[in-house]
């Protein structure tokens, strides 16, 4: 599904990830952890698309698409799908105008028809308990007044509705509560199947007992410095990161 | 020079001798400007004599005056006596003959409005021989309106068929010698609306100059007038999302409106005048002065403006609250890309006691355009318990546009409260990158920040309007970004 290959980037001409090889298969989980600053939100951007990165090496291949050549609107429609750490307010758009725009974005990029309006709301209907959405927060404007925890429930909504094939969650967890992070959990593991592939990015270990991986990376300086299961990010939790940055340098 | 002079002085004269006009032989005025343009301005418009003094006085006031210069625009002198100042409607021979003759770029952007074929037709100046369905459209539209009492027609006709109305009402928000502008439009007036509702009434429908548009030919000088009598309502909706073709390059309209005791006017202006190209050239000066009066107690005057046309916008719809308890409202959403230059915003005049305005301006900056809102609020002595509240936001697209903001706030009474917020942004990487991500083509994105942008001014507009102008937003920002 997803093969990063030894990627390098750079912004305003400093190196941020110096070297990246990730492979994610049709319904894993992949979490990548690391200290602040390792690069972990770089990833999730330039997977996604956001100017301002230059990549001086390697390359992303999604499904065999080369994904760098694509726009970010591209790859939504080819299924990437990112929840943003901080998502954004877009005063007087609404909600569920703005994600409609996006599904027929989408299915037109694939050669869709553009669902109907009694279609869309069938849709977004039948998502929204899942997340714990209500009405008011569907129809007020793109996250704006929402509290972190109504923005990154929202990130998993418009996620149920987008139905992406890769969905890269960068750091869901920051800012909530443990209601709020089980009830976006359960979101997140009701979208889990054989074909759907995750890529959780966090701080904690505290989420991945919510959604628990399949694998688990530790991004440090720009590398993937450790591969391992669940059990590294237990590992982490109990000694921190530094002996792994340790034994990286050595 | 001079036997044009002799040729315009012999028509007047002719036309005096009969006393009215049978037959014209020149469709078009020579260019320049003096009291003979005016007498045949008036002669061909059938004027009686108060109409013409009217005018003459306003042309005197005029040659006294100077060209404003305070805007924040620029533009190259215009030459006044260059212009030619009346045209009679262009004959079938001179327009184009069909829409293949038309720029295709214009038939672009109807086809774009979902505009129907030969409403195209109209705007575009095709000539048909065939009548419109329009024009019965009109005839039932009036026979409807008559019914309730309400008048609604052309100015000339208004000065010959209710010429007391007229002269009651006439000058008396925007005085002759109010400006440079309005006094040129007083002196050589083309033509424009005229709506009276009686009192107690509540216009059956909105009014728009919409229907008009195939007799319209709008000229360079409109004048409007609005008088909604004690406990009356009127929506007026005024020009049309289309672009319009009009060779004429200064535009100096003058609208007057006047609200009685608890009359209410609702005034909508979609303005979508060419802008010019790329490089600015052969854009409309649009330069309007617009004035509301509400006279009677608890009045209310609500101007709502979508500007997104010309290459010089120099307009400030106006209140002047003199009733008590009287409100005036302002919602603006100026919008300008490549070269073009807005000067606009509004004048709040609070005289009368708890009297309220309200105050919201959209700006919108692309390209290498200017925009400024300039906005004046004065709460006079005798305004106890006036309030104000002003919202005044500016968005930028690029970095190489402008917007600025001039407000002036006069309050001469201390029971008077005045709110003032203002906001400058550039739209955000953050923002499209969101909206791209999750699907949304980058032009899209764009258009759906602005709309979100402007929706408190969007939602004050009727319903149709909105959707139009919400369109005609995304069009005007094509290529504004990316």
């Amino acid at each position: 599904m997803l093969e990063i290959k030894n990627l390098h980037v750079e912004v305003n001409g400093r190196e941020i990830l110096r070297g990246i090889d990730l492979v994610v298969k049709p319904g894993e989980t992949h979490a990548i952890m690391g200290p602040n600053g390792s690069g972990k939100s770089t990833l999730s951007h330039v997977l996604a698309g956001r100017e301002g990165y230059t990549i001086t090496q390697g390359e992303i291949l999604f499904n065999g698409k080369s994904l760098l050549e694509l726009a970010p609107e591209e790859r939504a429609g080819e299924g990437v799908f990112l929840a943003f750490q901080y998502p954004i307010e877009i005063p007087g758009v609404n909600n569920v105008y703005m994600l409609k725009a996006a599904l027929n974005g989408i299915r037109a990029y694939r050669g869709e028809k553009e669902l109907s309006a009694a279609d869309f709301l069938k849709l977004v209907k039948s998502r929204v308990k899942s997340v714990g959405m209500t009405d008011a927060l569907l129809n007020r404007p793109v996250n704006a007044g929402f509290s972190g925890g109504e923005k990154k429930r929202n990130e998993v909504f418009q996620m149920s509705v987008l139905e992406p094939k890769l969905a890269i969650l960068d750091e869901t967890d920051s800012g909530l509560d443990i209601d709020a992070l089980k009830t976006v959990a359960e979101g997140v593991n009701a979208l889990r199947d054989a074909e759907r592939s995750f890529v959780v990015i966090t701080h904690y270990q505290r989420l991945l007992d919510y959604i628990v991986p399949d694998v688990v990376h530790v991004l440090a300086r720009g590398r993937i410095v450790k591969t391992g299961s669940k059990a590294l990010a237990l590992e982490l939790e109990a000694r921190g990161y530094d002996w792994l940055l340790e034994e990286a340098a050595a | 020079m001079a036997s044009n002079a002799q040729d315009v002085a012999e028509l007047v004269d002719r036309h005096y001798a009969a006393g009215f006009v049978t037959d014209i032989e020149s469709d078009t005025v020579p260019p320049g400007l003096d009291e003979d343009v005016i007498r045949l301005i008036s002669a061909k418009k059938e004027e009686p004599a108060w109409m013409l003094e009217w005018r003459l006085k306003a042309f005197a006031r005029w040659q006294s005056m100077r060209e404003p210069t305070w805007a924040h625009v620029h533009y190259p002198p215009i030459d006044f006596q260059a212009l030619s100042y009346y045209a009679a409607p262009k004959s079938a021979k001179d327009r184009p003959k069909s829409l293949d003759e038309v720029d295709p770029k214009l038939l672009e952007t109807y086809k774009k409005l979902g505009i129907p074929l030969e409403e195209q037709m109209m705007l575009a100046g095709v000539a048909v021989d065939a009548v419109f369905d329009s024009v019965s459209v009109h005839t039932t539209f009036r026979d409807k309106l008559a019914e309730a009492g309400v008048i609604f027609c052309s100015f000339s006709e208004a000065v010959r068929e209710y010429p007391e109305l007229v002269r009651k009402y006439l000058g008396t928000v925007v005085p002759v010698s109010d400006n440079y502008y309005a006094a040129l439009n007083s002196a050589v007036f083309s033509d424009g609306s005229f709506v009276y509702i009686p009192k107690n009434t509540r216009c059956p429908m909105e009014l728009s100059t919409y229907f008009r548009i195939n007799a319209m030919n709008t000229g360079q000088f409109e004048r409007t007038l609005v008088v909604a009598d004690s406990g009356s309502y009127v929506s007026y909706l005024e020009g049309c999302t289309a672009p319009m073709r009009d060779e004429n390059q200064l535009h100096a309209a003058v609208v007057e409106l006047v609200a009685l005791d608890d009359a209410e006017i609702k005034y909508s202006t979609v303005q979508n005048w060419y802008p010019g190209d790329a490089e600015g050239r052969g854009g409309i000066y649009n330069f309007v002065t617009k004035r509301g009066d509400c006279r009677g107690a608890h009045s209310k005057i609500s101007w709502t403006q979508v500007e997104t046309g010309s290459a010089i916008t120099w307009k400030y719809p106006s209140c002047i609250l003199k009733g008590e308890g009287s409100v005036g409202e302002f919602y603006s959403v100026a919008l300008t890309n490549n070269l073009q230059q807005a000067d606009t915003g509004t004048k709040m005049i609070h005289l009368g006691r708890n009297t309220r305005s309200t105050i919201v301006s959209k700006g919108i900056s692309a390209g290498r355009s200017q925009n400024a809102y300039r906005g004046l609020v004065r709460i006079a002595a005798g305004a106890d318990g006036a309030r104000n509240y002003t919202q005044c936001d500016s968005l930028l697209l690029g970095s190489a546009c402008g917007a600025h903001t001039f407000p002036y706030i006069e309050c001469k009474n201390p029971s008077a409260q005045v709110e003032h917020e203002a906001s400058t942004s550039r739209i955000s990487e953050d923002q499209l990158f969101y909206l791209r991500s999750r699907g949304i083509k980058q032009e899209d994105a764009v258009n759906m920040i602005v709309n979100g942008f402007c929706k408190e001014v969007f939602k004050e507009l009727p319903m149709e309007f909105a959707v139009e102008a919400q369109k005609l937003l995304g069009i005007s920002l094509e290529g504004a970004v990316g």
